[in-house]
Protein backbone atom coordinates (compact mmCIF):
# COMPACT_ATOMS: atom_id res chain seq x y z
CA UNK A 1 0.00 0.00 0.00
CA UNK A 2 3.16 2.39 0.71
CA UNK A 3 5.13 3.48 -1.92
CA UNK A 4 6.87 0.32 -2.64
CA UNK A 5 3.84 -0.25 -4.86
CA UNK A 6 4.58 2.38 -7.23
CA UNK A 7 6.30 2.99 -9.97
CA UNK A 8 8.25 5.37 -7.95
CA UNK A 9 10.53 4.23 -5.57
CA UNK A 10 11.77 6.29 -2.63
CA UNK A 11 15.27 5.42 -3.48
CA UNK A 12 15.10 6.93 -6.51
CA UNK A 13 12.87 9.72 -5.06
CA UNK A 14 16.32 10.66 -2.98
CA UNK A 15 19.02 10.62 -5.90
CA UNK A 16 17.13 12.39 -7.92
CA UNK A 17 16.23 15.41 -5.16
CA UNK A 18 19.39 15.42 -3.75
CA UNK A 19 18.95 17.15 -0.76
CA UNK A 20 21.56 17.12 2.33
CA UNK A 21 19.70 15.57 4.99
CA UNK A 22 17.08 14.64 2.72
CA UNK A 23 17.27 11.10 4.65
CA UNK A 24 15.92 12.22 7.74
CA UNK A 25 12.41 12.01 6.46
CA UNK A 26 10.56 9.12 4.90
CA UNK A 27 7.84 10.12 2.16
CA UNK A 28 5.43 7.32 2.54
CA UNK A 29 2.96 8.09 0.17
CA UNK A 30 -0.22 6.48 0.92
CA UNK A 31 -1.89 4.94 -2.40
CA UNK A 32 -5.50 6.17 -2.01
CA UNK A 33 -7.70 3.50 -2.05
CA UNK A 34 -10.93 4.77 -4.03
CA UNK A 35 -10.12 3.94 -8.04
CA UNK A 36 -9.79 6.56 -10.47
CA UNK A 37 -12.64 8.08 -12.18
CA UNK A 38 -13.44 9.50 -15.14
CA UNK A 39 -15.72 12.52 -14.74
CA UNK A 40 -17.50 14.55 -17.32
CA UNK A 41 -18.35 17.87 -16.80
CA UNK A 42 -20.52 19.85 -19.16
CA UNK A 43 -22.20 22.68 -19.46
CA UNK A 44 -25.17 21.38 -22.02
CA UNK A 45 -26.48 19.19 -20.06
CA UNK A 46 -29.71 16.96 -21.22
CA UNK A 47 -32.17 16.65 -18.30
CA UNK A 48 -31.24 12.69 -18.08
CA UNK A 49 -27.66 13.37 -17.94
CA UNK A 50 -28.54 15.78 -14.86
CA UNK A 51 -30.51 13.56 -13.24
CA UNK A 52 -27.81 10.72 -13.76
CA UNK A 53 -25.24 13.29 -12.49
CA UNK A 54 -27.51 13.92 -9.17
CA UNK A 55 -28.04 10.32 -8.85
CA UNK A 56 -24.12 9.36 -9.11
CA UNK A 57 -23.66 12.18 -6.44
CA UNK A 58 -26.07 10.39 -3.85
CA UNK A 59 -24.22 6.81 -4.53
CA UNK A 60 -20.86 8.82 -3.84
CA UNK A 61 -22.21 9.96 -0.33
CA UNK A 62 -23.01 6.61 0.28
CA UNK A 63 -20.05 5.12 -0.49
CA UNK A 64 -18.42 7.68 1.62
CA UNK A 65 -20.91 7.02 4.74
CA UNK A 66 -17.69 6.79 7.27
CA UNK A 67 -16.81 10.23 6.77
CA UNK A 68 -20.54 11.41 6.85
CA UNK A 69 -20.46 9.55 10.20
CA UNK A 70 -17.64 10.81 11.30
CA UNK A 71 -18.67 14.27 10.45
CA UNK A 72 -21.90 14.51 12.15
CA UNK A 73 -20.35 12.79 15.28
CA UNK A 74 -17.81 15.95 15.50
CA UNK A 75 -20.68 18.40 14.79
CA UNK A 76 -22.09 17.09 17.88
CA UNK A 77 -19.33 16.89 20.25
CA UNK A 78 -18.04 20.17 18.87
CA UNK A 79 -21.14 22.05 20.21
CA UNK A 80 -20.53 20.92 23.62
CA UNK A 81 -16.92 20.73 23.52
CA UNK A 82 -15.78 22.08 27.46
CA UNK A 83 -18.58 21.49 28.86
CA UNK A 84 -19.13 19.20 32.20
CA UNK A 85 -22.37 17.26 30.61
CA UNK A 86 -21.61 17.24 27.02
CA UNK A 87 -24.19 16.23 24.40
CA UNK A 88 -26.24 15.27 27.11
CA UNK A 89 -27.49 18.69 27.44
CA UNK A 90 -29.39 17.77 24.82
CA UNK A 91 -30.88 15.45 26.91
CA UNK A 92 -31.01 17.60 29.60
CA UNK A 93 -32.64 20.71 28.22
CA UNK A 94 -35.35 19.33 26.63
CA UNK A 95 -35.94 17.27 29.44
CA UNK A 96 -36.34 20.22 31.20
CA UNK A 97 -38.53 21.96 28.55
CA UNK A 98 -41.27 18.65 28.75
CA UNK A 99 -41.36 18.48 32.51
CA UNK A 100 -42.19 22.48 32.34
CA UNK A 101 -44.22 22.24 29.66
CA UNK A 102 -46.09 19.32 30.48
CA UNK A 103 -47.03 20.33 33.90
CA UNK A 104 -48.40 23.72 32.71
CA UNK A 105 -50.29 22.55 29.85
CA UNK A 106 -51.78 19.97 31.61
CA UNK A 107 -52.88 22.20 34.23
CA UNK A 108 -54.26 24.75 31.78
CA UNK A 109 -56.11 22.25 29.01
CA UNK A 110 -57.36 19.91 32.73
CA UNK A 111 -56.18 17.09 31.30
CA UNK A 112 -54.68 13.93 33.19
CA UNK A 113 -50.70 14.69 33.42
CA UNK A 114 -50.46 10.50 33.27
CA UNK A 115 -51.48 10.67 29.86
CA UNK A 116 -50.90 14.34 28.03
CA UNK A 117 -46.51 13.99 29.34
CA UNK A 118 -45.86 10.73 27.35
CA UNK A 119 -47.92 12.63 24.56
CA UNK A 120 -45.61 15.90 24.73
CA UNK A 121 -42.78 13.83 25.01
CA UNK A 122 -43.37 12.47 22.07
CA UNK A 123 -44.69 14.85 20.35
CA UNK A 124 -42.35 17.63 21.43
CA UNK A 125 -39.00 15.11 20.68
CA UNK A 126 -39.88 14.65 17.30
CA UNK A 127 -41.13 18.29 16.24
CA UNK A 128 -37.97 19.14 17.50
CA UNK A 129 -36.53 16.79 14.96
CA UNK A 130 -38.21 18.09 12.74
CA UNK A 131 -37.76 21.69 12.50
CA UNK A 132 -33.72 21.28 13.98
CA UNK A 133 -33.58 19.43 10.08
CA UNK A 134 -35.54 22.40 8.21
CA UNK A 135 -33.63 24.70 9.80
CA UNK A 136 -30.26 23.06 9.61
CA UNK A 137 -31.23 22.03 5.93
CA UNK A 138 -31.39 25.67 4.68
CA UNK A 139 -27.74 26.36 5.45
CA UNK A 140 -26.49 22.58 4.70
CA UNK A 141 -24.79 24.10 1.66
CA UNK A 142 -23.93 27.68 2.88
CA UNK A 143 -22.36 26.56 5.72
CA UNK A 144 -19.72 24.14 3.97
CA UNK A 145 -18.81 26.46 1.72
CA UNK A 146 -15.10 26.10 2.71
CA UNK A 147 -15.19 22.23 2.41
CA UNK A 148 -17.15 22.83 -1.25
CA UNK A 149 -14.91 25.16 -2.23
CA UNK A 150 -11.64 22.74 -1.64
CA UNK A 151 -12.10 19.70 -3.46
CA UNK A 152 -15.16 17.95 -5.23
CA UNK A 153 -16.69 15.50 -3.46
CA UNK A 154 -20.64 14.79 -3.87
CA UNK A 155 -22.88 17.67 -2.38
CA UNK A 156 -25.39 15.18 -1.23
CA UNK A 157 -22.97 14.51 1.53
CA UNK A 158 -23.50 17.89 3.56
CA UNK A 159 -27.13 16.45 3.57
CA UNK A 160 -26.76 13.71 4.43
CA UNK A 161 -24.56 14.93 7.10
CA UNK A 162 -27.56 16.99 8.54
CA UNK A 163 -29.67 14.27 8.56
CA UNK A 164 -26.79 12.22 10.52
CA UNK A 165 -26.67 14.82 12.72
CA UNK A 166 -29.94 15.70 13.66
CA UNK A 167 -30.81 11.43 14.49
CA UNK A 168 -27.77 11.55 16.72
CA UNK A 169 -29.61 14.89 18.55
CA UNK A 170 -32.43 12.61 18.48
CA UNK A 171 -30.73 9.63 19.81
CA UNK A 172 -29.99 11.52 22.70
CA UNK A 173 -33.48 12.61 23.78
CA UNK A 174 -35.00 9.47 23.29
CA UNK A 175 -33.75 8.81 27.22
CA UNK A 176 -36.38 11.50 28.16
CA UNK A 177 -39.33 9.62 26.20
CA UNK A 178 -37.86 6.19 28.16
CA UNK A 179 -37.61 8.55 31.61
CA UNK A 180 -41.29 10.00 31.12
CA UNK A 181 -42.73 6.42 30.25
CA UNK A 182 -41.08 4.67 32.92
CA UNK A 183 -42.37 7.20 35.69
CA UNK A 184 -45.65 7.42 34.20
CA UNK A 185 -45.87 3.83 33.97
CA UNK A 186 -46.92 3.98 30.75
CA UNK A 187 -45.72 0.89 28.08
CA UNK A 188 -45.14 2.01 24.17
CA UNK A 189 -48.02 0.28 22.04
CA UNK A 190 -48.18 -2.72 21.15
CA UNK A 191 -47.64 -1.66 17.74
CA UNK A 192 -44.43 -0.30 18.42
CA UNK A 193 -42.50 -1.75 15.65
CA UNK A 194 -44.28 -0.05 13.24
CA UNK A 195 -41.84 3.41 13.90
CA UNK A 196 -38.85 1.28 12.10
CA UNK A 197 -40.74 1.65 8.69
CA UNK A 198 -41.23 5.17 10.16
CA UNK A 199 -38.12 6.39 10.89
CA UNK A 200 -36.43 4.64 7.63
CA UNK A 201 -39.12 7.34 6.03
CA UNK A 202 -38.42 9.92 8.33
CA UNK A 203 -34.69 9.08 7.04
CA UNK A 204 -35.21 9.24 2.91
CA UNK A 205 -37.62 12.41 4.03
CA UNK A 206 -35.06 14.04 5.95
CA UNK A 207 -32.23 13.99 3.07
CA UNK A 208 -35.22 15.47 0.73
CA UNK A 209 -35.85 18.43 3.02
CA UNK A 210 -32.26 19.50 3.17
CA UNK A 211 -31.05 18.53 -0.55
CA UNK A 212 -34.58 21.21 -1.10
CA UNK A 213 -34.49 23.79 1.09
CA UNK A 214 -30.56 23.95 0.99
CA UNK A 215 -30.32 24.14 -2.82
CA UNK A 216 -33.40 26.95 -3.01
CA UNK A 217 -31.82 28.44 -0.07
CA UNK A 218 -28.22 28.42 -1.51
CA UNK A 219 -29.74 30.92 -4.17
CA UNK A 220 -32.26 32.72 -2.65
CA UNK A 221 -31.13 34.11 0.73
CA UNK A 222 -34.65 35.14 2.26
CA UNK A 223 -35.49 31.32 2.31
CA UNK A 224 -34.56 30.62 5.76
CA UNK A 225 -36.09 32.74 7.30
CA UNK A 226 -39.03 32.24 5.62
CA UNK A 227 -38.62 28.51 6.54
CA UNK A 228 -38.26 29.41 10.54
CA UNK A 229 -42.04 30.98 10.03
CA UNK A 230 -43.38 28.99 8.60
CA UNK A 231 -42.22 26.04 10.78
CA UNK A 232 -43.83 28.19 14.32
CA UNK A 233 -46.80 28.57 12.33
CA UNK A 234 -47.02 24.70 11.70
CA UNK A 235 -46.01 24.34 15.57
CA UNK A 236 -49.32 25.44 16.42
CA UNK A 237 -51.78 24.30 14.22
CA UNK A 238 -50.50 20.68 13.83
CA UNK A 239 -51.03 18.66 16.99
CA UNK A 240 -47.96 18.74 18.94
CA UNK A 241 -49.15 20.83 22.77
CA UNK A 242 -52.63 19.58 21.85
CA UNK A 243 -54.23 16.25 20.84
CA UNK A 244 -56.42 15.73 18.03
CA UNK A 245 -59.09 14.38 20.35
CA UNK A 246 -59.76 18.16 20.98
CA UNK A 247 -61.01 18.56 17.21
CA UNK A 248 -63.41 15.47 16.96
CA UNK A 249 -66.74 16.51 16.13
CA UNK A 250 -65.53 19.74 14.50
CA UNK A 251 -65.91 19.44 11.13
CA UNK A 252 -63.58 22.57 10.00
CA UNK A 253 -60.82 21.76 12.58
CA UNK A 254 -59.80 18.17 10.57
CA UNK A 255 -58.61 20.22 7.93
CA UNK A 256 -55.72 20.68 10.34
CA UNK A 257 -55.42 17.08 10.74
CA UNK A 258 -56.21 15.45 7.52
CA UNK A 259 -54.25 18.14 5.13
CA UNK A 260 -51.12 18.73 7.44
CA UNK A 261 -47.90 16.82 6.31
CA UNK A 262 -47.02 17.22 9.48
CA UNK A 263 -49.46 15.58 11.25
CA UNK A 264 -48.99 12.09 8.64
CA UNK A 265 -45.38 12.16 9.22
CA UNK A 266 -45.86 13.03 12.71
CA UNK A 267 -48.19 10.53 13.44
CA UNK A 268 -46.57 7.50 12.18
CA UNK A 269 -44.11 7.62 14.29
CA UNK A 270 -45.75 8.60 17.69
CA UNK A 271 -49.03 6.45 17.01
CA UNK A 272 -47.53 3.48 17.56
CA UNK A 273 -45.33 4.58 20.92
CA UNK A 274 -48.46 6.38 22.18
CA UNK A 275 -50.52 3.37 22.18
CA UNK A 276 -53.27 5.22 19.53
CA UNK A 277 -54.28 2.88 16.96
CA UNK A 278 -52.74 4.15 13.26
CA UNK A 279 -55.04 4.51 10.50
CA UNK A 280 -53.66 2.94 7.38
CA UNK A 281 -54.73 6.21 5.87
CA UNK A 282 -52.41 7.98 7.71
CA UNK A 283 -49.68 5.92 6.41
CA UNK A 284 -50.81 6.43 2.93
CA UNK A 285 -51.23 9.95 3.41
CA UNK A 286 -47.19 10.18 4.72
CA UNK A 287 -46.19 8.31 1.60
CA UNK A 288 -47.99 10.36 -0.49
CA UNK A 289 -46.61 13.60 0.94
CA UNK A 290 -43.18 12.27 1.21
CA UNK A 291 -43.26 10.82 -2.48
CA UNK A 292 -43.87 14.82 -3.71
CA UNK A 293 -41.29 15.47 -1.53
CA UNK A 294 -39.06 13.42 -2.95
CA UNK A 295 -39.88 14.16 -6.39
CA UNK A 296 -39.49 17.89 -5.66
CA UNK A 297 -35.97 17.35 -4.31
CA UNK A 298 -34.80 15.47 -6.55
CA UNK A 299 -35.88 17.76 -9.33
CA UNK A 300 -34.35 20.83 -7.47
CA UNK A 301 -31.35 18.90 -6.72
CA UNK A 302 -30.42 17.72 -9.84
CA UNK A 303 -31.03 21.01 -11.59
CA UNK A 304 -28.88 23.13 -8.99
CA UNK A 305 -25.92 20.72 -8.22
CA UNK A 306 -23.74 22.04 -10.98
CA UNK A 307 -24.36 25.83 -10.02
CA UNK A 308 -24.31 25.14 -6.18
CA UNK A 309 -20.17 25.70 -5.90
CA UNK A 310 -21.28 29.09 -7.89
CA UNK A 311 -23.88 30.26 -5.27
CA UNK A 312 -22.25 29.03 -1.70
CA UNK B 1 -3.24 6.65 -17.45
CA UNK B 2 -4.52 10.46 -16.74
CA UNK B 3 -5.90 12.72 -18.81
CA UNK B 4 -7.87 16.63 -18.61
CA UNK B 5 -9.37 17.69 -21.85
CA UNK B 6 -10.68 20.96 -21.76
CA UNK B 7 -13.37 22.21 -24.62
CA UNK B 8 -14.16 25.65 -25.23
CA UNK B 9 -14.67 25.90 -21.43
CA UNK B 10 -16.43 29.18 -20.19
CA UNK B 11 -16.98 29.81 -16.12
CA UNK B 12 -19.23 32.40 -15.69
CA UNK B 13 -19.80 33.93 -12.11
CA UNK B 14 -23.61 35.76 -11.46
CA UNK B 15 -23.93 38.57 -9.21
CA UNK B 16 -27.02 38.21 -7.99
CA UNK B 17 -26.42 40.92 -5.14
CA UNK B 18 -26.14 43.68 -6.99
CA UNK B 19 -30.02 44.32 -8.82
CA UNK B 20 -29.38 48.32 -8.58
CA UNK B 21 -27.57 49.85 -11.52
CA UNK B 22 -25.37 51.93 -9.35
CA UNK B 23 -24.16 49.52 -7.82
CA UNK B 24 -23.23 47.92 -10.71
CA UNK B 25 -21.18 50.70 -12.22
CA UNK B 26 -19.37 50.72 -8.79
CA UNK B 27 -18.66 47.09 -9.73
CA UNK B 28 -17.68 47.96 -13.34
CA UNK B 29 -15.53 50.13 -12.32
CA UNK B 30 -13.57 48.44 -9.15
CA UNK B 31 -12.96 45.06 -11.70
CA UNK B 32 -9.86 46.10 -13.36
CA UNK B 33 -9.00 43.28 -14.48
CA UNK B 34 -11.90 40.59 -14.87
CA UNK B 35 -14.51 41.25 -17.49
CA UNK B 36 -18.35 41.89 -16.76
CA UNK B 37 -21.21 41.23 -18.83
CA UNK B 38 -24.66 39.64 -19.19
CA UNK B 39 -25.78 36.45 -19.97
CA UNK B 40 -28.98 35.71 -21.59
CA UNK B 41 -31.20 36.23 -18.64
CA UNK B 42 -28.90 39.62 -18.33
CA UNK B 43 -27.91 39.05 -15.16
CA UNK B 44 -24.73 40.37 -14.17
CA UNK B 45 -22.28 38.34 -14.15
CA UNK B 46 -18.04 38.40 -13.71
CA UNK B 47 -16.27 36.65 -17.31
CA UNK B 48 -13.25 34.53 -14.71
CA UNK B 49 -12.78 32.11 -17.73
CA UNK B 50 -13.45 32.08 -21.47
CA UNK B 51 -13.26 29.85 -24.09
CA UNK B 52 -10.68 27.79 -22.77
CA UNK B 53 -9.44 24.86 -24.52
CA UNK B 54 -6.76 22.25 -24.22
CA UNK B 55 -5.62 19.08 -23.51
CA UNK B 56 -3.13 17.46 -20.78
CA UNK B 57 -1.69 13.77 -20.56
CA UNK B 58 0.06 11.83 -18.46
CA UNK B 59 3.86 13.21 -18.20
CA UNK B 60 2.57 16.88 -18.99
CA UNK B 61 3.47 19.42 -16.20
CA UNK B 62 1.62 22.40 -17.30
CA UNK B 63 2.87 25.86 -15.39
CA UNK B 64 -0.32 29.04 -14.97
CA UNK B 65 1.34 32.82 -14.67
CA UNK B 66 -0.63 35.72 -15.51
CA UNK B 67 -1.25 38.51 -13.46
CA UNK B 68 -3.44 38.99 -10.15
CA UNK B 69 -7.26 38.06 -11.22
CA UNK B 70 -6.39 36.64 -14.28
CA UNK B 71 -8.15 33.45 -13.84
CA UNK B 72 -5.45 31.21 -12.87
CA UNK B 73 -7.37 30.08 -9.61
CA UNK B 74 -10.57 29.70 -10.77
CA UNK B 75 -9.04 27.44 -13.62
CA UNK B 76 -7.24 25.16 -10.93
CA UNK B 77 -10.86 25.23 -9.51
CA UNK B 78 -12.68 24.03 -12.63
CA UNK B 79 -9.82 21.65 -13.21
CA UNK B 80 -10.83 20.02 -9.91
CA UNK B 81 -14.37 19.55 -10.82
CA UNK B 82 -15.59 22.42 -8.12
CA UNK B 83 -16.84 24.44 -10.61
CA UNK B 84 -19.09 22.83 -13.87
CA UNK B 85 -18.23 24.80 -16.77
CA UNK B 86 -20.79 27.11 -17.63
CA UNK B 87 -20.31 26.70 -22.00
CA UNK B 88 -18.18 24.14 -23.08
CA UNK B 89 -17.02 20.98 -21.07
CA UNK B 90 -14.32 18.98 -18.96
CA UNK B 91 -13.25 15.63 -19.00
CA UNK B 92 -10.88 14.06 -15.83
CA UNK B 93 -9.43 10.99 -15.77
CA UNK B 94 -7.59 10.60 -12.86
CA UNK B 95 -7.83 10.67 -8.90
CA UNK B 96 -7.45 14.42 -8.49
CA UNK B 97 -5.43 16.07 -5.68
CA UNK B 98 -6.16 20.21 -4.96
CA UNK B 99 -3.95 21.99 -3.19
CA UNK B 100 -5.63 25.26 -3.73
CA UNK B 101 -5.59 26.78 -0.02
CA UNK B 102 -4.25 26.49 3.48
CA UNK B 103 -7.64 26.07 4.62
CA UNK B 104 -8.16 22.81 2.26
CA UNK B 105 -11.54 23.06 3.41
CA UNK B 106 -10.49 22.26 7.06
CA UNK B 107 -13.11 22.85 9.96
CA UNK B 108 -11.00 25.28 12.20
CA UNK B 109 -12.97 24.29 15.23
CA UNK B 110 -11.68 20.97 15.40
CA UNK B 111 -8.32 19.60 16.47
CA UNK B 112 -5.33 18.79 14.03
CA UNK B 113 -5.74 15.24 14.41
CA UNK B 114 -9.50 14.83 13.90
CA UNK B 115 -8.94 17.01 10.55
CA UNK B 116 -6.22 14.49 9.62
CA UNK B 117 -8.49 11.57 10.13
CA UNK B 118 -11.40 13.14 8.28
CA UNK B 119 -9.18 13.35 5.36
CA UNK B 120 -8.34 9.99 5.53
CA UNK B 121 -11.92 9.14 5.13
CA UNK B 122 -12.52 11.51 2.32
CA UNK B 123 -9.66 9.53 0.77
CA UNK B 124 -11.48 6.61 1.68
CA UNK B 125 -8.45 4.98 3.74
CA UNK B 126 -8.34 2.10 5.80
CA UNK B 127 -8.13 2.16 9.52
CA UNK B 128 -4.91 1.13 9.43
CA UNK B 129 -3.75 3.29 6.43
CA UNK B 130 -5.12 6.14 8.68
CA UNK B 131 -3.37 5.52 11.70
CA UNK B 132 -0.33 5.51 9.22
CA UNK B 133 -1.55 9.41 7.51
CA UNK B 134 -1.74 10.68 11.16
CA UNK B 135 1.56 9.36 11.78
CA UNK B 136 3.37 10.76 8.74
CA UNK B 137 1.42 14.01 9.13
CA UNK B 138 2.35 14.73 12.53
CA UNK B 139 6.10 13.59 12.04
CA UNK B 140 6.04 16.22 9.03
CA UNK B 141 4.23 19.10 10.84
CA UNK B 142 6.32 18.92 13.55
CA UNK B 143 3.21 20.13 15.17
CA UNK B 144 3.59 18.31 18.72
CA UNK B 145 0.93 18.60 21.18
CA UNK B 146 -0.93 21.42 19.06
CA UNK B 147 -1.81 17.99 17.33
CA UNK B 148 -4.64 17.83 19.77
CA UNK B 149 -5.50 21.44 19.71
CA UNK B 150 -8.03 23.05 17.94
CA UNK B 151 -7.04 24.41 14.35
CA UNK B 152 -7.91 28.06 14.86
CA UNK B 153 -5.60 28.26 17.61
CA UNK B 154 -2.41 27.51 15.20
CA UNK B 155 -0.36 30.23 13.86
CA UNK B 156 -0.92 30.72 10.24
CA UNK B 157 2.37 28.42 9.67
CA UNK B 158 1.00 25.94 11.98
CA UNK B 159 -1.75 26.30 9.65
CA UNK B 160 0.81 25.67 6.33
CA UNK B 161 2.38 22.62 7.47
CA UNK B 162 -0.73 21.04 8.86
CA UNK B 163 -2.69 21.35 5.18
CA UNK B 164 0.64 20.84 3.34
CA UNK B 165 2.03 17.68 5.26
CA UNK B 166 -2.04 16.46 4.97
CA UNK B 167 -2.30 16.98 0.85
CA UNK B 168 1.10 15.73 0.40
CA UNK B 169 0.73 12.30 1.96
CA UNK B 170 -1.66 10.33 -0.43
CA UNK B 171 -0.13 10.13 -3.43
CA UNK B 172 -2.01 12.06 -5.94
CA UNK B 173 -2.87 10.87 -9.75
CA UNK B 174 -3.07 14.21 -10.94
CA UNK B 175 -2.24 17.32 -8.73
CA UNK B 176 -3.58 20.77 -8.98
CA UNK B 177 -1.41 23.48 -6.88
CA UNK B 178 -2.17 26.85 -6.32
CA UNK B 179 1.07 29.16 -5.18
CA UNK B 180 0.30 29.45 -1.48
CA UNK B 181 2.42 26.34 -1.37
CA UNK B 182 5.24 28.33 -1.79
CA UNK B 183 5.00 30.93 1.05
CA UNK B 184 6.74 29.24 4.49
CA UNK B 185 9.61 30.28 6.37
CA UNK B 186 13.07 28.91 5.25
CA UNK B 187 13.14 26.09 7.43
CA UNK B 188 10.14 24.75 6.23
CA UNK B 189 10.19 25.23 2.91
CA UNK B 190 13.78 22.96 2.53
CA UNK B 191 11.99 20.22 4.25
CA UNK B 192 8.49 21.02 2.44
CA UNK B 193 10.67 21.09 -1.05
CA UNK B 194 11.73 17.49 -0.63
CA UNK B 195 8.50 16.24 0.47
CA UNK B 196 7.26 18.36 -2.59
CA UNK B 197 9.44 16.53 -5.12
CA UNK B 198 8.39 13.53 -4.41
CA UNK B 199 5.25 14.14 -4.67
CA UNK B 200 5.32 15.83 -8.05
CA UNK B 201 7.54 13.78 -9.60
CA UNK B 202 5.00 10.76 -8.67
CA UNK B 203 2.22 12.53 -10.20
CA UNK B 204 1.37 11.67 -13.32
CA UNK B 205 -0.16 14.92 -14.07
CA UNK B 206 0.35 18.33 -12.50
CA UNK B 207 -0.51 21.71 -12.56
CA UNK B 208 0.77 24.38 -10.97
CA UNK B 209 0.07 28.32 -10.63
CA UNK B 210 2.72 30.40 -9.78
CA UNK B 211 4.32 34.28 -9.34
CA UNK B 212 7.91 32.44 -9.47
CA UNK B 213 9.60 31.77 -12.50
CA UNK B 214 12.40 29.60 -11.15
CA UNK B 215 9.24 27.59 -9.69
CA UNK B 216 7.79 27.58 -13.33
CA UNK B 217 11.14 26.54 -14.84
CA UNK B 218 12.06 23.76 -12.51
CA UNK B 219 9.03 21.92 -12.46
CA UNK B 220 6.97 22.75 -15.80
CA UNK B 221 7.44 21.69 -19.25
CA UNK B 222 4.81 23.78 -20.41
CA UNK B 223 3.19 27.41 -19.66
CA UNK B 224 0.23 29.17 -19.95
CA UNK B 225 -0.30 32.46 -20.00
CA UNK B 226 -3.83 33.66 -18.75
CA UNK B 227 -4.98 36.77 -19.47
CA UNK B 228 -8.30 38.40 -18.14
CA UNK B 229 -9.77 34.79 -18.58
CA UNK B 230 -8.08 33.86 -21.53
CA UNK B 231 -5.44 31.53 -23.06
CA UNK B 232 -2.78 34.24 -23.30
CA UNK B 233 0.27 31.93 -25.40
CA UNK B 234 0.81 28.37 -24.48
CA UNK B 235 3.80 26.65 -25.03
CA UNK B 236 7.26 25.81 -23.84
CA UNK B 237 8.30 27.34 -20.30
CA UNK B 238 11.33 29.15 -22.59
CA UNK B 239 8.65 30.39 -25.37
CA UNK B 240 6.11 31.17 -22.77
CA UNK B 241 8.41 33.28 -19.73
CA UNK B 242 10.52 34.85 -22.06
CA UNK B 243 7.20 36.79 -23.60
CA UNK B 244 5.82 37.16 -20.21
CA UNK B 245 8.79 38.45 -17.77
CA UNK B 246 10.72 41.38 -18.25
CA UNK B 247 14.07 40.58 -20.12
CA UNK B 248 16.14 40.83 -17.06
CA UNK B 249 13.82 38.86 -15.23
CA UNK B 250 13.88 36.13 -17.58
CA UNK B 251 17.61 35.86 -17.94
CA UNK B 252 17.73 35.81 -14.14
CA UNK B 253 15.34 33.12 -13.93
CA UNK B 254 17.18 31.16 -16.71
CA UNK B 255 19.72 31.79 -14.89
CA UNK B 256 18.91 30.07 -11.49
CA UNK B 257 17.75 27.04 -13.34
CA UNK B 258 21.09 26.39 -14.82
CA UNK B 259 22.86 26.73 -11.56
CA UNK B 260 20.36 24.09 -9.58
CA UNK B 261 20.58 21.71 -13.04
CA UNK B 262 24.13 21.39 -12.13
CA UNK B 263 23.96 21.31 -8.08
CA UNK B 264 21.59 18.58 -9.12
CA UNK B 265 23.57 17.04 -11.38
CA UNK B 266 26.78 16.90 -9.03
CA UNK B 267 25.00 15.24 -5.85
CA UNK B 268 23.57 12.96 -7.87
CA UNK B 269 27.02 12.09 -8.84
CA UNK B 270 28.28 12.40 -5.03
CA UNK B 271 25.28 10.10 -3.73
CA UNK B 272 24.95 7.68 -6.14
CA UNK B 273 26.73 4.75 -4.79
CA UNK B 274 29.60 3.47 -7.79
Amino acid sequence: MVAGKSSFSYREAMTMTSLPGADAMTPSLLDASAPPKKISLNAAQSRRAKAQAAFDDIIQTAQLWRLVWKLSILDIRLRYRGSMLGPFWLTLSTGVMVGALGFLYAGLFHTDIKTYLPYLSLSLILWNFLSGLTAEGCTCFTGSEAMIRASRMPLSLHAARVVIRNFLVFAHNIVVIVVVFAVMRKAPGAQCYLIAPALALWFIDGLAICLLLGSFCARFRDVPPIVGSIMQIAFFVTPILWSPSILEHRGIGLILIEWNPFYALLEIVRGPLNGTVLHLVTWEFALGYSALLVVLAGIMFALSRPRLAYWV
Amino acid sequence: MASITIRDMSILFPIYHSESRSLKKAVVAAATSRRLGEDQKHRLVVEALRDISFSLATGDRLGLVGSNGAGKTTLLRSLAGIYEPVQGGITIEGKVTSLLDPGQGMNMELTGRENIRLRGLFDRLGQKQIAQLEEDVAEFAELGQFLDLPVRMYSSGMIVRLSFGMATAVKPQILLMDEWLMAGDAAFMEKAKHRLETMVRGAELLVLSSHSAPTIMQWCNRVIWMDRGRINVDGTPEEVLSAYLPPEQYAEAKAMQEISQQYEHLSEEVLSPG
